[in-house]
């Protein structure tokens, strides 16, 4: 009897929040979200319905998702996000930036804690197991930071001989792939949780060298040209993407449009060149984005 | 859970480094635990002092920040920490004597930290020799050192038994930090890489290293227990 009761109550309270919903969509025309309609269900339709979006970034990448004193992140990768967003038709100021350092990424997307990843994500096989990738937005490449008098460090080769040590970050790409280059992990690699413990191993002599893109490096280089330099050329192609659930391929098509309208119409040399082009880094032409 | 199997390597190299740091850092820090203990139980004032204020100093100071300061504040002073570099062990643990200074740092800091509560498991233990021995001794014309290493002493180990043991396994469990300190290959720092850079499920990998860490403890918990029903003192 009383469960009756109950279901009779649910159902008329859900027909009244349909109804409702319905007089909404009504009522939102004319509203800056309005304007933009999405197929139903979809990623884009809910969050647009929603009016606010959660971003994973990185809140201390410099020129890429640094946190300062504004209390926002800022850098390219946040400045790809917005133009994403701005798609949605969601207002800037409803945007909640979550910190999400590398090795949290693919677990904010699956639970859910994130709508979207935009942190230097490098595109890899092993990370598309769990997640999707639009882009790629950026083609970085990994490089070698030395200090400015040292010439016995050309290329990632110059480890091969197991005397010059090298620091990377932990779960970061740069650290896999010098991994290659190196003789004895043990007594050349040091990892840790930042670049910046990196760049201060350096200073100190403890390292010989730090590695990872040359975007952060280039970083490092603007703020203290009379230290360091870059060894040699990039050697590896870094492409960022944008993580998104891996099941959730209209919304990934979604970003991929957005980012090559963003390529054609300037946008994206304009996010470039008011964040991580301070650094003198060359943006080169627009990478073609990969709808696999 | 296939990574426990998958990655058993990574698991086992990591549990094998933090075996090794723990295993040096607990000699470190039983000798100097010791010396300090003796110190503050001395009856020489300026030597009481300092015995008195490295215990205030590093069990009132976070690890971590102590971490920071061998990982970071021993550079910026020109340091390698390369007197460590001791030439029998360096062959033994020979992360001790490579290049790279962090394993150094790292046990420094957790030799550094653990002496002090290891002085504190000591003293408690002297303090649990009824003062009547010591007077005992010292009537019969012992020196103070004479006294400490036949009468004072042999008492006090079985009442520190239990309280050093607790201090080791906190120490264990404490070297976890090393891994964010430029030690590379520990068990944490592994399970740090396989979930940030090879994508592995979080849970997994965590129960992976708890085990590790679980297989190092539990022997050592059962040990004490063992040691105190044969060792500690009958009341």
């Amino acid at each position: 009897m009383r469960m009756k009761r109950v279901a009779a109550v649910a159902a008329a309270a859900t027909l009244a929040l349909g109804l409702a919903a319905c007089g909404g969509d009504d009522a939102d025309e004319g509203t800056g979200s309005g304007s933009k309609s999405f197929a139903a269900g979809s990623t884009m339709e809910k969050l647009n319905k929603a009016q606010k979006i959660k971003i994973g970034t990185k809140f201390d990448q410099p020129g890429f998702g640094q946190k300062g004193l504004s209390g926002k992140p800022e850098g390219f990768d946040v400045e790809v996000a917005k133009l994403i967003v701005k798609e949605l038709g969601i207002p800037e100021d409803k945007i909640e930036y979550v910190e999400t350092p590398s090795k949290v990424r693919e677990d904010v997307i699956v639970n859910g804690t994130v709508d979207l990843v935009a942190a230097t994500y490098t595109i890899n096989d092993k990370r598309k197991e769990r997640i999707a990738f639009a882009g790629p937005y950026y083609e970085a490449g990994q490089n070698i930071l030395v200090k400015k008098d040292d010439s016995t460090i050309t290329g990632p080769d110059s480890f091969k001989d197991g005397t010059k040590k090298v620091c990377s970050v932990t779960g970061s790409t740069p650290a896999e792939e010098i991994k290659k280059h190196v003789k004895d992990v043990g007594t050349q690699l040091v990892l840790f949780d930042t670049y910046d413990k990196c760049r201060d191993a350096l200073k100190g002599g403890q390292v010989d060298a730090v590695t990872t893109d040359n975007v952060i490096l280039l970083g490092y280089i603007a703020k203290d040209e009379a230290s360091f330099k870059l060894a040699g050329e990039n050697f590896t192609k870094e492409p960022y993407g944008i993580g998104v659930k891996k099941e959730d391929n209209d919304f990934r098509t979604f970003i991929n449009d957005t980012l090559e309208k963003a390529f054609n119409d300037g946008s994206w040399k304009k996010a470039w060149d008011d964040t991580a082009g301070k650094f003198g880094a060359e943006l080169g032409s627009a990478p073609t984005v990969n709808r696999y | 859970m296939s990574v426990l199997i998958d990655k058993f390597d990574v698991f086992a190299g990591g549990f094998w480094l933090t075996l090794q740091i723990c295993v040096l850092a607990a000699i470190g820090a039983l000798i100097l635990g010791a010396v300090m203990a003796v110190l503050r139980i001395s009856p020489v004032p300026p030597l009481r002092a300092v015995g008195t204020a490295y215990v205030n100093i590093f069990r009132n100071m976070p690890l971590t920040v102590v971490m920071f300061f061998a990982a970071f504040g021993l550079p910026a002073l020109g340091s390698n920490a390369d007197f460590l570099r001791i030439p029998v062990l360096d062959s033994l643990f020979t992360r001790l004597g490579t290049d790279l200074p962090y394993f150094r740092f790292a046990l420094i800091a957790l030799v550094l930290y653990t002496a002090a509560f290891v002085c504190e498991a000591l003293r408690s233990g002297v303090n649990a020799v009824p003062a009547g021995q010591a007077e005992a001794a010292r009537s019969l014309g012992l020196t103070f050192g004479q006294n400490l290493r036949h009468v004072v002493l042999p008492q006090s180990w079985k009442a520190s038994v239990v309280p050093l043991g607790s201090v080791i396994i906190a120490m264990i469990k404490n070297s976890a930090l090393i891994g964010f300190f430029g030690v590379v290959g520990d068990l944490s720092q592994s399970a740090d890489q396989l979930t940030s850079a090879e994508g592995y499920a979080f849970i997994p990998v965590a129960i992976g290293i708890s085990i590790g860490y679980l297989i190092m403890t539990v022997p050592l918990g059962a040990l004490l227990d063992r040691l105190e029903k044969r060792q500690a003192v009958a009341r």
